[in-house]
């Protein structure tokens, strides 16, 4: 019996990941603050829902922007036929501006090097289709997004090699990691073609300083090879230092253009992952061409194209939303360290994305993936929070999980804060009888916040609020 | 050393087809009825524009699907962030009991067998990427719809061995040809994983018979392959015979259980039977679940943006609607097609008998200069240059045999088509006969036409005054 192929039964989906089974786990049992109170709280999909009600107001007072609304239908007939994998002028341009405004107007994108792409999920596989041959490779920093392997490597037969990052030096992406990563590739026989970074970060939620960007594009054209820059969290930057774009930094030294491409998508900058706005941005002729012609793999819905045009192209309107996003993200962001750190977690310093890199180390029982994946099912399982293993992004060192912040109102954050207090809570009453010598154990800092500590939402765990996971624990 | 990809400078994008290239010429200079009366007319796109009142009227009696609301609540948060790829369960059982009504529900789809792609373009790819490995081989009637050629080649590695079929018995597909194609691929070391059929057929607007359908199936049995059968126009079949699907006719001989039964997948787009190309909504159906898994997680680089899925989905779901919508639509189809058939013949041409589709097959092998490809292209560079249509030459196609061009109708208003005739009808009669006589074209059956040779009189299209825009 002829079978399927390889690429069908193999796994290189990734979905056997522990960052979906999280998800899974999730899924099966989601949190509702009246249905089901008790389910677990999704903190490992990093989407942006802080803004929507700007976003709601907007759709109500322009109801020409949608194509089946008594003002908008004039263009139904036009817009449903469209399929020219060119995309809508207005589309790209309007696409261009929004992205030169997220970088502060200090570049102009020309909107005919916009190129679709379904998501950025669909950008990545059209890139490396379009730079890397199978058995080729990228050097991607790690800790890094999951769904790389799969968007990058599954049906293109690409390879991935890490830049491994240390968190001694904050993950700092290092010209020696560079040099090191690029050793290894050689070694192993795979031709480098590319480097991808994510910056934004995901997971990390910081941004690459002017330094570490100027040495990563000489490192590039040292090697001439890509630079691939993913920039789907630029709009999230809520804090200084200021978001660098490589499209700046290729202003500022000597670069060869024809190496440099952006993916962009407005998945996460404008909350829309759900209409497949993914963007191909690239300094190379050649790559724009092929692109375009593989985008009709995953062209945007000409539906979504014409919307999108609409709402990008009112210069009041995004000028507030970006400003506004970034004031509820700072805030949210606030809100949930000092509330974390309070019960002694900390995290790296962080100025951007929807999620904060959470360090646990202290709580592992030994410095294994095995004690992280340990950890990591009871956060699930008893704390009943999806968060997401560091070693699901291929960090180097056990003890960091991913938390997102930004998919969830006010109050699931009040309840998802008060399970990590009782958590750590316990986690402190079994550890001292043990261990006060020999180990650092989390600190609470009663001197200043006493009266928080003595809040009903820090009581003991035995405490007889109705929401608490613990009244009803088994252990 | 190179520095992209060899699928950046290979050429199996397929772009530089004639297919392609005409669009481009009809892009340099698009006929408008107001604007640009002396352009190219565009009868190289099968695209279905007879309907859109129907859409429009629909969207004008529903509001609330117009304004991402649902019992008056806003929905659009709730779709803003819908990004699962099993897709939004309402979208998919509309379109399947759609799908269904289409084959006179003679047949019902499974929801939770059905995948949704950016397009009928991605479903194929797709289905390429689950079946085949690098290098394997599905065999495809000739002739064929040109985007295949980069649709399932290009980035899988997969390979196309044609079927070779002939205007002998109209292009059917038969026991030998099938067997033939199938030797052509172990020659070429080739090992072939499936049989892809385009029913209702592009180009030649025509449905497969179920003798055809028959031999597929018995095919594919016997070869323990896989058949994928592109159903796009199965909503398009204006006139008889009725639309026999592939899953109707394994279902009349019992073969719900068997491994075939797991081998055979349905693509699907609404592009063309609703005429909403833009909209990119395509669908891989099948019976395998570990394809349905596989393509499931592959639709990731190629969903349908939830915007459109909860639009289709209200539209879908009225039922009143879609019986109210094939039926005037189709009947619309016939006219149309009746208008250009009455047109060719009065110019002399005639073209094979279908029942389907958004164009005609096109028989103009009586005006080549000889029986070539090479004259198939002078010819077709004279209709796009001189008579200004852009029409398709069946070369683009695959088609085995020189004179053949695909002819859309669908796509124009009836005064472009009207046009478009009367020129062509001119171009004709400037052609001087060259000692033969004319036979009278038959109506029905054009099994056994001639190949009459004829010296065209006019100048090359160098030679000629260009019409200014």
């Amino acid at each position: 019996m002829v079978a399927i192929s390889k690429i069908a039964t193999g796994n290189g989906h990734g979905e056997n990941s522990p960052y979906f089974d999280g998800w899974k786990a999730y899924e099966t049992n989601p949190f509702h603050p009246t249905e089901r109170p008790d389910g677990v709280i999704q903190m490992g999909l990093a989407e942006n829902q802080l803004c929507f009600n700007l976003i709601k107001k907007w759709v109500l007072q322009h109801p020409e922007a949608s194509l089946c609304s008594a003002e908008g239908v004039n263009k139904f007939k036009e817009t449903a036929l469209f399929q020219d994998y060119h995309g809508m002028p207005e589309f790209r341009q309007a696409v261009a501006k929004f992205m030169g405004k997220v970088r502060g107007d200090r570049v102009n994108f020309d909107p005919d090097r916009i190129v679709m792409s379904g998501g950025a999920t669909g950008a990545h596989e059209m890139v490396a289709f379009c730079l890397a041959d199978p058995g080729e490779a990228f050097l991607v920093p790690t800790p890094y997004y999951p769904g790389f392997d799969r968007d990058l490597r599954w049906r293109t037969g690409v390879e991935l090699v890490p830049v491994v990052c240390e968190s001694s030096n904050n993950f700092k992406i290092t010209r020696n990691a560079l040099e090191t990563a690029y050793k290894k590739a050689k070694e192993a026989n795979l031709r480098v073609k590319g480097l991808l970074i994510t910056n934004p970060s995901n997971p990390l939620g910081t941004i690459l300083d002017r330094e570490t960007l100027k040495s990563i594009v000489k490192f590039i054209n040292e090697k001439n090879i890509h630079l691939i820059g993913d920039e789907i969290y630029a709009a999230t930057v809520f804090m200084e230092p200021e978001f660098v774009s490589i499209s700046e930094i290729i202003d500022e030294v000597e670069c060869n253009r024809d190496l440099i491409h952006i993916v962009y998508s407005l998945s996460k900058d404008m909350g829309f992952p759900g209409f497949r706005v993914g963007i191909v941005y690239s300094y190379n002729d050649a790559v724009v061409s092929c692109a375009r012609k593989m985008s009709s793999f995953g062209l945007v819905s000409s539906q979504t194209q014409h919307l999108i045009a609409s709402m990008l192209s009112d210069d009041d309107f995004i000028d507030n939303f970006i400003v506004e996003s970034k004031e509820q993200l700072f805030k949210r962001h606030k809100y949930f360290t000092w509330s974390l750190s309070q019960v002694g977690i900390g995290s790296l310093k962080s100025n951007a994305g929807l999620f904060i890199w959470m360090d646990l180390r202290k709580l592992l029982k030994e410095k294994t993936l095995e004690a992280e994946m340990d950890l990591w099912r009871v956060i699930i399982n008893e704390v009943k929070l999806n968060v997401s293993p560091g070693s699901s992004f291929h960090c180097n060192e056990p003890g960091w999980f991913r938390v997102c912040f930004a998919n969830m109102d006010d109050h699931t954050m009040e309840v998802a804060l008060l399970r990590i207090r009782t958590f750590i809570f316990r986690q402190n009453e079994a550890m001292v009888p043990r261990k006060l010598c020999t180990r650092s154990s989390l600190k609470l800092s009663f001197s200043r916040r006493r009266d928080d500590f003595m809040s009903p939402s820090i009581m003991s765990p035995h405490s007889p609020l109705p929401q608490s996971p613990l009244v009803r624990a088994r252990t | 050393m190179g520095l992209l990809s060899r699928k950046v400078t290979c050429n199996s994008h397929g772009q530089d087809s004639s297919y392609f290239l005409g669009w481009q010429e009809f892009e340099k200079n698009p006929y408008d009825e107001v604007k640009n009366p002396k352009g190219i007319i565009q009868m190289g796109l099968a695209e279905n524009q007879l309907s859109f009142d129907l859409l429009e009227s629909w969207l004008a009696k529903n509001p609330e699907a117009a304004s991402f609301k649902r019992d008056g609540q806003s929905i659009f948060k709730e779709l803003a962030l819908f990004q699962d790829y099993h897709g939004l369960p309402a979208f998919k059982k509309a379109l399947v009991d759609f799908m269904a009504e289409i084959r006179g529900n003679k047949v019902t789809f499974d929801a939770n067998n059905i995948v949704l792609t950016a397009g009928a373009t991605s479903a194929n790819e797709t289905l390429m990427f689950c079946l085949a490995e690098k290098g394997d081989a599905f065999l495809l009637p000739t002739p064929y719809y040109p985007g295949f050629d980069r649709d399932l080649k290009w980035r899988t590695g997969a390979e196309i061995v044609p079927i070779v079929c002939t205007s002998s018995n109209g292009f059917k597909i038969t026991e030998p040809a099938l067997e033939e194609a199938y030797h052509e691929a172990q020659r070429k070391n080739l090992r072939v994983k499936g049989v892809l059929v385009t029913n209702p057929s592009n180009p030649l607007g025509t449905t497969m018979t179920r003798n055809e359908l028959h031999l597929l199936i018995n095919f594919i049995t016997d070869k323990e392959i896989h058949l994928i059968s592109d159903e796009i126009y199965s909503g398009t079949v204006f006139s008889s015979p009725a639309f026999v699907s592939i899953m109707e006719v394994l279902k009349d001989m019992k073969m719900e259980n068997t491994q075939e039964w797991e081998r055979v997948h349905v693509v699907y787009s609404l592009s063309k039977d609703l005429g909403l190309p833009g909209f990119r909504v395509g669908a891989i159906y099948s019976n395998d679940p570990i394809v349905v898994a596989a393509a499931t997680k592959m639709s990731s680089f190629g969903l349908v943006s939830s915007q459109t899925q909860s639009l289709l989905s209200a539209m879908l779901s009225d039922k009143k609607f879609t019986k109210e919508y094939l039926s005037k639509h189709q009947k619309r189809l016939r006219n149309r097609r009746n208008k250009l058939v009455s047109g060719l013949e009065k110019a002399g041409i005639s073209c094979l008998d279908s029942n389907a589709g958004l164009f005609c097959w096109v028989d103009m092998r009586h005006l080549l200069s000889s029986n070539t490809f090479e004259a198939e292209m002078e010819l077709w560079k004279r209709i796009v240059y001189d008579i200004k249509l852009n029409i398709s030459p069946g070369s683009s196609c695959h088609c085995t045999e020189p004179g053949w061009f695909r002819v859309c109708f669908a796509n124009m208003s009836e005064d472009a088509l009207k046009l478009a005739m009367q020129r062509l009808k001119s171009f004709v009669g400037s052609i001087a006969i060259n000692d033969l006589s004319h036979q009278e074209l038959k109506k029905t059956g054009r099994k056994n036409r001639t190949n009459w040779v004829f010296r065209l009189s006019f100048q090359s299209f160098h030679d000629r005054e260009q019409d200014e825009r």
